[in-house]
């Protein structure tokens, strides 16, 4: 049971954490230059499509009478076509993405990547929302703070569980995570998902550290909440063994990915985060009728 | 202790048995590999499973192994008190006396006697040995005291040779005083000469414990007094060993015109082997011979290789001027044949009219029955008055015109006409005798032979003056001998003829004795006891241990047969003693004194030169461990993958605690560049300081209310360390207590001065000197501004451009009133008429600005801006602090404005242009 107490300290940890969040992810997004674009159709919208002549059916307070007054012919004015999409994330908020061998955890990258998803969804009109948090897709900018709020809370698991539950029907999926923990659930969370008719992207977020391995010496490695622990008296001499099966890892990811229909990336947090959201964004444009 | 290799030696060497243990340490560090490290890794699900491929444990590695090793044995070294050339001492845990003879004659060799007295010192000092440090020249009746002996070096690092050597009853005093049943070492650091408590002193101290002697050289070189036998002068030298032939050079010092001492001649002494004794005999051209000084012995600093000269060395010339010419009249009636036999061997004669001799400028004129100068006695009374010593002797023409000389002539006394026979043919009384001389008389002490006859002579009126005039006298009381100061020479007059014809006191010795006394014609020897002992003597100059002439300025008169004794017993200072004009050389060898080496008996070890020195350096083998354990820490951290970390934190550290000054440095030149910012010099007194800062504070504030000018906070600054360059105007309070700047810093304080910037120099004192006393800070401020690039300062003129580069003002009061202010002093030209201040100022501002008026404290305000110090009483004190501040204002515009304001003197003259 959590006193009152530490849920006070956690609400103001999570508090601090939140502009931090908010300032990090909102260049990240200015980066993405995108409209409220149309559907290239006419449609329920609010942007001007274009003007047709009336022809029988419609009604009459349908017809432009300013436009119409130019000429003999009546006219309609038609808007363009406008639906807004569910994109609906999940962001691994678990003690194994509290990992940083550089400064950037890979949970705050990944939050920071969420947001800056969510914010150039939300200019794009697109409805967003958090997985696994009380937090359907809406849109607007209060969506936005409520999804950092949301993403500021770092909870105890060791290794996140996806949450497929809340997803809606046709609407689109994104998971980051780093994917250390058991696969099945992964499987089991695509399955889910596919059942809905969702499709969407995996992304892999991974330390340099634990894609390169560069440990020497006598070690202990564990994973606390999870009660792994690993000791060695020479580490170096594993790394080939480790590379490999962190390459094995990946591709089964790939593999799952790829049957579900799913696209699949990984990103290094020591690398810039713009390519991966721009990755991110060309696949919700492909798959979805974005 | 004993020396084991290379001559090391150990003071504790038990505690290398230790060392047995390293091999044990060995197995152990060996055995035990770095401790894992524990990372948090959530990829470890990866590894789970996987197999070290090297089954074995992960060892310590060599080199770190041997690090260790290397450390711990380091430290099992250094403990063991590791000994560079350990003394070969038997006992080492008795007390030490270091017994030093410490006079003159050890002065040549003062510095090896003390390296070996600190080595000494050393040595016990690392054995932790109880030491006593006697020396015998000024030992008395007091029992050695033994202390530790790192109480010691300060006492025996300042200790100078004594001007005198070991007196023989001061040492027996100092035997008797001492327990016999203590029991030490000695070691013994003799002067090598011989003298008579020295045999009772070795058996004592053999009594004691072991006896060492360290006795640098056998040879003591010293000079005789000078004799001197006419022109000639005779320097003798004696030696102590006269195993080897030696040549020595005596250098004759004398003041040079400019009134320096300096080498007037130098001469060399040879001794053959077997001899002690040697003489030079020179002649000298009486000019410089009349400015010599002292003799001594080149190399041989020490009192005894100094003889000093008192008056006898000096050559007088004396111009003797009889009365007209007589004719033929015969050798031995000739007035003067009496004086020119008396006065030729010490002095140079001159024989020609007055007039020519004037222009000689003799030291003595004698006028012997001359009674009228026609023409010539204004330049005589101005020669006297110069310093001149006129002589005159009486005779029948000065009798004959005696009543006609009035109060102006050059006379002692006024004479009676005619004078008076006594026992002649024609009078009734016997011829008189000579009254035994007065003790204040300069002819104290003097026998008068019974056979003195006086049958005629002149007569002096009487006056209130009289008696103090008269040197000598009759046995009826009329004056025989007066004498009169003029200006600051003087004139004298015996009231007998020069020659036989009134009186036989020409014939007799005491007539010498008299010119003697009387400095006229010193004979070339010395005192005699009985001259001694008749007047009181006052010191003039002291000769050191070192033998170096230092000025008695303090010493109290010393009355002769005190100074008799003390030259009997061989206790006087050395040195000249003045009394009555007459002065008297006392130095320490006399006409036959001689210097013996020392035989060492047998059984006492006598070293010539300095051992080798022993020395510790355990030390260095700590520091070496604990070297070897910090890298110990960088190469385990290393060793176990946890070096990253460590070595950035390290970095950091090192990084912030070097950059940390100067980036503080930085920003105060940044905020000093981008504003004005009044500095002043932190003193280091808390009171001074704060007063300093809020008196700046309270100016600024002043400023920024009334004037363009808007400085930010004073500064604090430190001459030695800041850049002064970039602050307009230093506020300098002077400390009494406060150091001196270094030479560096006065190169920065020049640079800064002759860059434009101003210091206000304050003493803070006027309030309890007044303008004119010499208190601690102005003395201080002297020293400050010695090595200051300063111009001539004046008290600031009326007219100065601080008068007026604001406010006008008239005075400058701080928080005293009533000071000098110095500044600048104007250089005078002719150039222009229009005052002192304006002359070829060169726009410049004065640099300093020197006062007392304590201007910081009158200027002061707190936080709150309201005065910190009472300044007066009321509202005069009110307006004087009123003032003070418009002091300040003045100052700094005067700083930033240089003598803009001087041009308003112009003003008239522009306005009238300007009209045309």
């Amino acid at each position: 049971m959590i006193s009152a107490r530490g849920m006070r300290h956690g609400a103001a940890d999570a508090a601090a954490r939140l502009p931090a969040l908010l300032a990090a992810a909102e260049p990240l997004a200015a980066s993405m230059v995108l409209g409220a674009h149309g559907r290239r159709r006419s449609g329920h919208g609010e942007e001007f499509w274009q003007y047709r002549p009336a022809v029988d059916g419609d009604e009459a307070r349908a017809i432009d009478w300013r436009r119409s007054a130019q000429s003999d012919v009546s006219y309609v004015r038609e808007r363009e076509w406008q639906t807004a999409q569910n994109v609906q994330i999940w962001t691994d908020r678990s003690q194994s993405m509290g990992f940083d061998s550089h400064g950037l955890s890979k949970g705050d990258r990944a939050a920071i990547l969420s947001l800056a998803l969510a914010m150039v969804l939300v200019r794009g009109g697109e409805r967003v929302g958090l997985l696994g948090h009380d937090c359907p897709p809406k849109t607007g900018g209060d969506q936005i703070v409520k999804i950092a709020a949301c993403l500021a809370e770092i909870n105890d698991a060791s290794y996140g569980v996806p949450h497929p539950d809340g997803v809606r029907r046709g609407a689109q999926m994104v998971m980051i995570s780093d994917f250390l923990g058991d696969l099945d659930v992964v499987q089991s969370a695509l399955a889910h998902a596919m059942d809905h008719g969702v499709r969407g992207a995996l992304v892999q977020v991974l330390d340099p550290a634990e894609t390169s391995f560069p440990f020497t010496g006598r070690s202990i490695f564990e994973a606390r909440a999870a009660g792994h622990r690993f000791e060695t008296h020479k580490a170096s001499a594993l790394r080939e063994d480790y590379v490999a099966r962190l390459g094995e890892r990946q591709d089964v990811l790939a593999d799952m990915a790829q049957s579900a229909g799913w696209a699949f990336s990984t990103h290094i947090t020591d690398q810039p985060p713009q390519p991966i959201l721009v990755w991110l964004h060309t696949v919700l444009s492909q798959r979805g009728t974005l | 202790m004993t020396p084991l290799i290379g001559g090391i030696g150990f003071i504790t060497p038990w505690v290398l048995l230790a060392g047995l243990g390293l091999p044990v340490l060995w197995m152990i560090l060996r055995a035990t590999p770095p401790a894992p490290v524990r990372r948090f890794f959530p990829a470890v699900v990866l590894l789970l499973g996987l197999k070290d491929r090297e089954s074995v444990a992960d060892r310590t590695p060599l080199w770190l192994l041997l690090l260790r090793i290397a450390a711990i044995a380091a430290v099992i070294i250094g403990l063991a008190g590791p000994v560079l050339n350990p003394a070969p001492v038997a006992d080492g845990n008795r007390p030490l006396l270091i017994l030093r003879d410490g006079g003159w004659a050890a002065a040549p060799t003062w510095q090896t006697r003390q390296d070996r007295s600190s080595q000494a010192l050393d040595a016990a000092s690392l054995r932790g040995r109880q030491v006593a440090v006697v020396t015998l020249a000024s030992v008395d009746a007091t029992a050695i005291t033994f202390d530790a002996a790192k109480n010691w070096p300060s006492q025996v690092a300042t200790a100078v040779p004594a001007p005198r050597l070991p007196n023989a009853d001061d040492i027996a005093a100092w035997l008797a005083a001492q327990d016999a049943s203590v029991g030490f070492d000695t070691l013994w650091i003799s002067d090598g000469l011989v003298h008579e408590a020295r045999d009772a002193v070795a058996a004592f101290l053999r009594g004691q414990g072991t006896v060492n002697v360290f006795e640098p050289t056998k040879n003591t070189v010293a000079l005789r007094p000078v004799t001197f036998d006419g022109v000639d002068i005779s320097v003798a030298a004696i030696r102590s060993d006269a195993a080897l032939p030696a040549t020595y050079r005596v250098n004759a010092s004398g003041t040079d015109p400019a009134g320096r001492t300096a080498v007037l001649g130098q001469y060399d002494i040879a001794f053959a082997t077997g001899e002690t004794e040697a003489a030079v005999t020179f002649s000298i051209q009486s000019e410089l011979r009349n400015r010599l000084t002292h003799f001594s012995i080149e190399g041989h600093p020490s009192t005894g290789a100094v003889t000093v000269l008192d008056g006898q060395a000096k050559r007088r010339s004396i111009a003797l001027i009889g009365g007209a010419a007589t004719g033929e009249a015969l050798r031995l009636l000739d007035p003067l044949h009496y004086l020119r036999a008396a006065l030729s061997p010490s002095s140079d004669l001159i024989t020609s009219d007055l007039a020519v001799a004037l222009t000689a400028n003799p030291d003595v004129v004698v006028l012997a029955d001359v009674a009228r100068l026609t023409g010539d006695e204004a330049a005589l009374r101005r020669w006297v008055e110069e310093g001149g010593v006129l002589l005159r002797f009486a005779g029948p023409r000065l009798a004959a015109s005696a009543a006609d000389l009035d109060d102006t002539a050059l006379l002692p006394v006024r004479l009676r006409a005619g004078g008076r026979d006594l026992g002649g043919a024609m009078s009734w009384g016997a011829p008189k005798t000579l009254a035994p001389f007065a003790p204040n008389s300069p002819f104290a002490g003097l026998t008068v032979p019974e056979d003195i006859a006086v049958v005629s002579q002149v007569l002096a009126e009487p006056s209130p003056e009289l008696a103090a005039r008269t040197l000598a006298a009759l046995s009826d009381g009329t004056p025989l001998v007066t004498r009169r100061d003029l200006g600051q020479g003087q004139v004298i007059l015996f009231h007998v003829t020069a020659n036989a014809e009134w009186s036989n006191l020409p014939l007799t010795g005491l007539f010498v004795d008299m010119l003697d006394r009387l400095s006229i014609a010193p004979r070339g020897v010395p005192p005699s006891d009985d001259d001694i002992a008749a007047q009181t003597w006052q010191p003039q100059q002291f000769l050191n241990g070192f033998g170096t002439r230092v000025a008695a300025d303090a010493a109290a008169g010393i009355d002769g047969p005190t100074l008799l004794d003390q030259i009997t017993t061989g206790r006087a200072a050395f040195g000249t003693y003045v009394a009555e004009g007459r002065e008297i050389a006392i130095n320490a060898m006399g006409a036959t004194d001689t210097l013996a080496a020392m035989d060492w008996p047998a059984w006492v070890p006598v070293a010539r030169q300095s051992q080798t020195t022993e020395r510790a350096f355990g030390g260095a083998f700590i520091a070496a461990a604990i070297a070897l354990m910090m890298v110990d820490i960088f190469a385990s951290l290393w060793a176990a993958g946890r070096l990253r970390g460590a070595a950035t934190m390290a970095v950091a550290v090192i990084a912030v605690a070097t950059s940390g000054d100067l980036r503080a440095d930085d920003t105060r030149i940044l905020e000093a560049t981008n504003n004005v910012v009044l500095a002043y010099v932190e003193t280091g007194d808390v009171a001074v300081d704060t007063s300093s800062r809020a008196g700046l504070y309270g100016l600024g504030v002043t400023l920024f209310r009334r004037t363009a000018v808007e400085p930010i906070d004073p500064i604090a600054i430190d001459p030695e360390t800041d850049e002064l360059s970039v602050y307009p105007f230093i506020y300098w309070p002077v400390v009494a207590t406060a150091p001196v700047p270094s030479r560096a810093a006065y190169g920065k304080l020049n640079a800064y001065l002759r860059g434009g910037g101003m210091i206000l120099f304050d003493t803070r004192d006027d309030g309890l000197f007044g303008a004119d006393g010499l208190s601690p800070e102005r003395r201080h401020l002297q020293r400050i501004a010695l090595g200051l690039d300063i111009p001539p300062l004046m008290p600031v003129p009326r007219d100065h451009v601080l008068t007026r580069s604001y406010y006008l003002l008239q005075e400058f009061p701080g928080r005293y009133s009533g000071g000098t202010l110095w500044v600048e002093a104007t250089r005078p030209s002719t150039e222009t008429g229009t005052g002192d201040a304006l002359r070829n100022q060169n726009d410049g501002v004065s640099p300093v600005v020197m006062g007392g008026g304590d201007w910081a404290a009158a200027w002061a305000m707190d936080d709150q801006r309201r005065p910190l110090y009472a300044v007066g009483r009321g509202f005069a004190g009110e307006r004087q602090r009123e003032i003070a501040l418009r002091f300040g204002v003045n100052l700094i515009m005067h700083v930033f404005t240089g003598n803009y304001k001087t041009d308003q003197v112009h003003v008239p003259e522009l306005l009238e242009r300007l009209g045309e």
